[in-house]
């Protein structure tokens, strides 16, 4: 097992942390507004934080120490202090609650900002994109990557200022109250600084670890998993379970040491601050006794020290999920930033009015005639449906063609049928045809222009392709051939669900054509699910059609229907078919025989079966106990 | 949670105890801390007698030892923490997979794979954490309170009313918003699940999307399922985000009453000056631990959702086993047979998907059955491997019922090649010896020959040592049918069964392999099950199937006489051909 260049991994690896974190700051400035503010309230939280400790000096010193043991004392200064004082800590409440309300806004929307920005990158991308990808690896975008970014702005950012505020106004604070004593905490906040990275640096050794083991585990138990049942029929458990321990040992031993770095953290952060605070104890009394430092000031130490080590383990226990959620970050950007499907054509598929004397003129009402209008000659050439490839040759993988040297054409109203065996090519014809791929060298020509000349979306409008898997959505059925065209009236598609010959089951459902289908219409038949695919076509009314048969098994009665619903749709269209049943290939006015990428017979059923070559053989492969 | 811990902490009891007791020892010395802190002060600064400097030292240092005792506590704790719950989520992965992969197919329908996967994954994690809550905050926060809370009576009664009010001011209204926010995020987790099953269905149908060229319908249909679930977290958020500014609000609270009743207290002398300092750390430490406490509630509350995915995992009664069977039998020959079998997926099924099967078939007859969709036919196969048991009757393997083999005596003689045909991660060599991990290149060669696999094999780059991505995403379908028949063969069945097993291969190919099988596996029992007649149409005996039922069973001669149904069939697979 060499080679797992299949998987791919999801570390916290970051590239360019800088341009990344730049680029998250973008999208939180877009809310200039509410930053500001939010930074503002976070200074003014921090600050009184600060600040409620600092008070206790005025408290003891000035209001309570000079007045032990007498009697009748005017304490309405004292009142006064602590009514200030009660006032500020209520604006850092104030401020507190601001800054998390606006930072939740500010979050969600920055979140939904950015996975609709993903989404739509998405959609502009080719279909090649997607042979690259498993739906997991496209998954893992929003459900990791994203996700790991809400943390990285609501609460490490935030945590950042704050503690960033917090040791800035508690060391100001504590230079200005008794230099001794300051250095003392000084030193000890540089200690517990370099604790805290100590300690990340050799959890996140460790973490890079855990996560790569993680990603084995996934990896392996879905492999598994999802060949269970090949498992059982093969008493492959003992196997598997060897092989899985592997993973499991290996996980707990790295795992083991990053959750050590990380629980040690917080106790000896923790105690360092106790032990900074029996220091400053003994010395301030100490200097107490002398008389160089009062009693209130000595107070204010105390809770300073206690202060800021929270805060700063705090941060540190977020390193490796702010680690994650930077790279997170960076690969959904790479991938926003990457190029959309190339589409350099200009030519546009128009509604065309045709007069007595053959002109074409452009129309914006549906009228059942097409044509390519060409902006830079304002040209207009009526779409007939003829479609050629010249010599073309493709291949998925360098050095590895598909199709090679292949020339056909199709003319306006012809059906054609490509036969061959699995991956002879047949589908990859198509695949050129609607430009999910492009050819490397050769060309396709629609009515005599070259497919790259037309628009992607006009090209593929003007094609009709009912593919081999029929994938539905969530919604009703209406919804689903709704999904041809999206102008149809319920009328319409109750009209093509007939054609299709899909009426007959749609209206046996339980809500019949308002039937809410769910996960990929589970709730049907692979047959009905086809009959719907043809449906769907049949409504988008398309003058040019692709037809990938289904390979899979459906009963005969619903093959019959289907076939019927198919032979309908065909009618008056130039069709290209990719057969897998002999059958519906008879009465196609050319047959392509495909074999490893090359045509090697073509001609009707007839002139086929006198050449007595491939298709022959396959046919009479098939007949053979007649 | 409990349970779990109870039932897979396993070698690692003696960290999962001591974890507990070594956090409790901490946070007694932390707390101790503040009230000796308090004594330097009041005895040594401002004691009866003067100014004590050697009180001040020697109080000093028990402080210092008191926190280095609490930290090598509090660090030790960390370390056993980690040992406890890795090995912890170690166990309980390893239980996960050993009873995951001990499902029978009724099992494995009841499960999807990635919500199998991020149950052995991510719930894992979110339990580890729960795990390292309970074992160590869990303690820690209680104790800090409880502790605290008789440091501050002792040292004043009075005072310490101030505490009396705020803890359980601050627990109802933490404990408030814990419990109108935990239902909003299950809300949120619903949304978020919503999305990602849209996400997923857009992603699988993205041929359907850009056929259509519905490209920004798509992207409008998602700017609308993103706002929802932005709506729905910012609603979860809106509560959950008053926790601080609360917690902010008691706390400075509770400094103000201090500092006003402390301050007053310490001028009439009820109170000393060093005792007021402590009660100012006493009072972070406690209203931290009420916080803390509220957060391993909200993080066990999330854990449940784990936990109870776990168990849905780990609670799965598996139907199948060896109980019945006699370790020493073997399977002596291909002949199968059914007695008045019926059988039903769940018991509350109102329809029998099979119905009264009685069947026989001799050792090494090829079999062909043939039906429509739905009429069972996959189902009524599953029955001889026990990858499903009969609901009534009996299925016999060489005159034993199946339930008296062990499962493996069973599978080792009933090949079976699935519908969906899975190969794995490796080697093709690797592959194929799942079939037999001992056997020979020859004997590799020898099968791949037989399912017509070999020519192509050898055309890869790397012939037998070619590469197969995960789940052979480098081979066509009709290689990888071939090389999963291969894969069977390998086993050296006594019966083997084909399910539709040729369906990508073409006719040509799909009559070599048939060919092949009969003439070097004469002993062998072959089912086949097609849709393509051409697939059947030369077995000894074809069996036709309708809904749940035989409905005839004899030769292509006979069943094209007779039997409406297959003569269909037949000749609608075959017209044109036969004009």
């Amino acid at each position: 097992m060499s080679e797992k260049k299949f998987r791919q991994l999801r570390t916290s690896k970051v590239n360019n942390m800088p341009a990344t974190i730049k680029r998250i700051f973008s999208f939180m400035f877009k809310y200039k507004i509410k930053t500001v503010i939010i930074l503002l309230c976070i200074v003014i939280a921090a600050l009184t934080n600060v600040a409620s400790s600092y008070f206790i000096t005025p408290v003891i010193d000035e209001y309570v120490v000079p007045f032990i043991g007498m009697e009748n004392v005017d304490l309405s200064n004292f009142a006064k202090m602590l009514v200030i004082l009660a006032l500020i800590y209520l604006s850092g409440t104030i401020a507190s609650y601001l800054w998390r309300k606006l930072m939740s806004l500010l979050s969600t929307g920055m979140l939904d900002d950015i996975r609709t920005k993903l989404f739509n990158k998405m959609q502009n991308m080719s279909v090649s994109f997607y042979d690259g990808h498993t739906h997991g690896e496209l998954m893992n975008y929003y459900t990791n990557d994203i996700d790991s970014i809400r943390p990285l702005v609501a609460e490490t950012f935030p945590q950042v200022v704050s503690t960033a505020i917090s040791i800035i106004g508690v060391v100001v604070m504590m230079l200005n109250q008794n230099l001794k004593l300051a250095a003392i905490a000084i030193v000890s906040l540089v200690i517990i600084c370099v604790i805290s990275i100590l300690l990340g640096k050799y959890g996140r050794k460790y973490f890079l670890e855990v996560q790569k083991t993680v990603s084995d585990i996934n990896g392996y138990s879905e492999e598994i998993f999802q060949g269970l049942k090949e498992v059982k029929v093969f008493q492959h458990e003992k196997q598997c379970r060897e092989e899985f321990v592997k993973y499991n040992e290996k996980m707990f031993s790295v795992a083991v040491w990053t959750n050590t770095f990380a629980g040690m953290l917080m106790p000896i952060n923790n105690n360092l601050s106790f032990f900074t605070y029996a220091i400053i104890s003994i010395v301030g009394s100490k200097m107490a006794i002398e008389g160089s430092i009062t009693i209130g000031a000595l107070a204010s130490f105390l809770l300073y020290t206690r202060q800021i080590s929270g805060p700063i383990s705090n941060l540190s226990s977020q390193f490796n999920a702010m680690m994650t959620a930077i790279a997170g970050a960076e690969r959904a950007f790479n991938l926003i930033d990457s190029e959309d499907e190339v589409d350099e054509g200009v030519i546009e598929l128009v509604n065309v009015e045709k007069d007595q004397l053959g002109n074409l003129t452009r129309t914006a009402n549906r009228t059942g005639l097409f044509g390519w209008y060409n902006p830079s000659d304002d040209s207009i050439t009526e779409l007939k449906g003829d479609i050629r490839l010249n010599d073309v040759t493709f291949s998925y993988e360098k050095g590895h063609p598909v199709l090679k040297n292949v020339s056909l054409y199709a003319k306006p109203g012809q059906k054609i049928a490509f036969v061959g065996s699995t991956g002879a090519g047949k589908t990859t014809v198509t695949n050129l045809i609607n430009r999910f791929y492009d050819v490397d060298s050769g060309s396709i020509t629609y009515d005599g222009i070259n497919v790259k000349d037309i628009k992607k979306s006009s090209l593929r409008g003007s094609l009709g392709v009912v593919l081999q898997d029929t994938n539905l959505f969530t919604g009703t059925v209406l919804d689903n051939i709704r999904y041809g065209n999206l102008n149809a009236t319920d009328q319409q598609c109750i009209e093509a669900a007939k054609l299709a010959n899909a009426d007959s089951f749609i209206s046996r459902l339980p809500e019949g054509y308002n039937t809410m289908l769910t996960a990929n219409g589970s709730n049907l038949s692979q047959g009905q699910r086809q009959l719907l695919n043809i449906a769907r076509a049949a409504v988008s009314d398309p003058p040019v059609l692709i037809l990938d048969e289904a390979t899979s098994s459906i009963d005969t009665h619903t093959e019959k229907l289907i076939e019927k619903g198919m032979d309908r749709l065909m009618k008056g269209r130039t069709v290209f078919v990719i057969a897998h049943r002999l059958s519906t290939v008879r009465n196609s006015n050319a047959i392509i025989v495909l074999e490893h990428g090359q045509i090697i017979e073509r001609g009707d059923h007839d002139d086929l079966l006198k050449q007595k070559g491939r298709y022959y053989q396959l046919y009479t492969g098939a007949a053979e106990l007649d | 949670m409990l349970s779990l811990i109870f039932r897979f902490t396993g070698k690692y009891k003696k960290e999962t105890i001591i974890t507990p007791i070594l956090t409790v020892i901490e946070c007694i010395f932390d707390v101790l801390i503040p009230y000796v802190m308090s004594k330097i002060i009041d005895i040594g600064i401002k004691g009866a007698d003067g100014a004590n400097i050697n009180y001040v030292i020697n109080m000093g240092l028990i402080m210092i030892g008191l926190s280095t005792l609490a930290m090598i506590c509090g660090a030790v704790a960390g370390r056993t923490s980690a040992i406890a719950s890795t090995g912890f989520v170690k166990n309980l992965r390893l239980a996960m997979f050993d009873k995951i992969s001990s499902y029978s197919f009724r099992n494995i329908e009841r499960f999807e794979v990635p919500s199998l996967v991020t149950r052995i994954t991510k719930d894992m994690r979110e339990l580890r954490m729960a795990y390292v809550a309970l074992v160590r905050q869990f303690f820690r926060a209680p104790f800090q309170l409880l502790f605290c809370a008789i440091m501050i009576y002792n040292i004043n009664h009075r005072l310490s009313l101030v505490f009396w009010i705020a803890i359980p001011f601050l627990a109802l209204g933490l404990f408030l918003i814990m419990n109108i926010a935990h239902p909003r995020f299950r809300v949120l987790m619903s949304k978020f699940d919503d999305m990602n099953a849209k996400l997923e269905e857009n992603f699988i149908a993205v041929r359907v999307v850009k056929t259509f060229v519905r490209e920004n319908y798509e992207k409008l249909k998602f700017k609308a399922t993103s706002e929802n679930v932005r709506d729905f977290q910012r609603r979860a958020e809106n509560i959950v985000l008053l926790d601080m500014p609360f917690f902010n609000l008691v706390t400075y609270s509770c400094m103000i009453a201090i500092c006003w009743l402390g301050g007053n207290m310490i001028i009439t002398n009820d109170l000393l000056v060093g005792e007021f300092m402590s009660y100012l750390s006493y009072l972070k430490m406690i209203l931290f631990s009420l916080m803390a406490l509220s957060n391993i509630m909200m993080q066990v509350l999330f854990a449940q959702a784990s936990v109870d995915r776990v168990n849905e995992v780990l609670n799965e009664k598996i139907d199948i086993t060896d109980e019945q069977a006699n370790q020493d039998l073997l399977v002596e020959n291909g002949e199968i047979e059914f007695c008045n079998v019926s059988f039903a997926y769940n018991s509350k099924a109102s329809k029998m998907a099979l119905s009264d099967i009685n069947l026989k078939i001799e050792s090494g007859q090829t079999i062909g059955i043939i039906g429509s969709t739905g009429s069972s036919k996959t189902t009524l196969v599953q029955l001889i491997d026990r990858l499903y048991d009969a609901t009534v009757g009996e299925v016999k393997v060489a005159n034993h019922n199946v339930k008296e083999y062990t499962l493996k005596h069973l599978r080792d003689a009933v090949a079976m090649v699935l519908q969906k045909n899975v190969l794995f991660s490796g080697t093709i060599l690797e592959n194929l010896r799942w079939g037999n991990p001992n056997a020979s290149f020859e004997e590799v060669v020898e099968a791949a020959k037989c399912a017509q696999a070999d020519d192509f094999i050898r055309k890869l780059p790397d012939g037998y040592n070619q590469y197969l991505g995960q789940g052979g995403v480098n081979v066509s379908g009709g290689q990888k049918q071939r090389l999963c028949i291969a894969r069977a063969l390998l086993k050296k069945p006594k019966i083997i069964i084909l399910d539709d097993s040729t369906s990508a291969v073409d006719t040509d190919t799909d009559r070599r392999i048939r060919t092949a099988l009969k003439e070097k596996l004469a002993d062998m029992t072959t089912i086949i099950i097609a849709q393509r007649i051409t697939s059947i149409m030369d077995a000894d005996k074809i069996v036709v199937m309708n809904d749940g039922k035989i409905m005839d069973i004899g030769n292509h001669e006979e069943l094209l006489a007779r039997n409406e149904v297959y003569a269909d069939l037949f000749y609608t697979q075959q017209k044109g051909v036969s004009e």
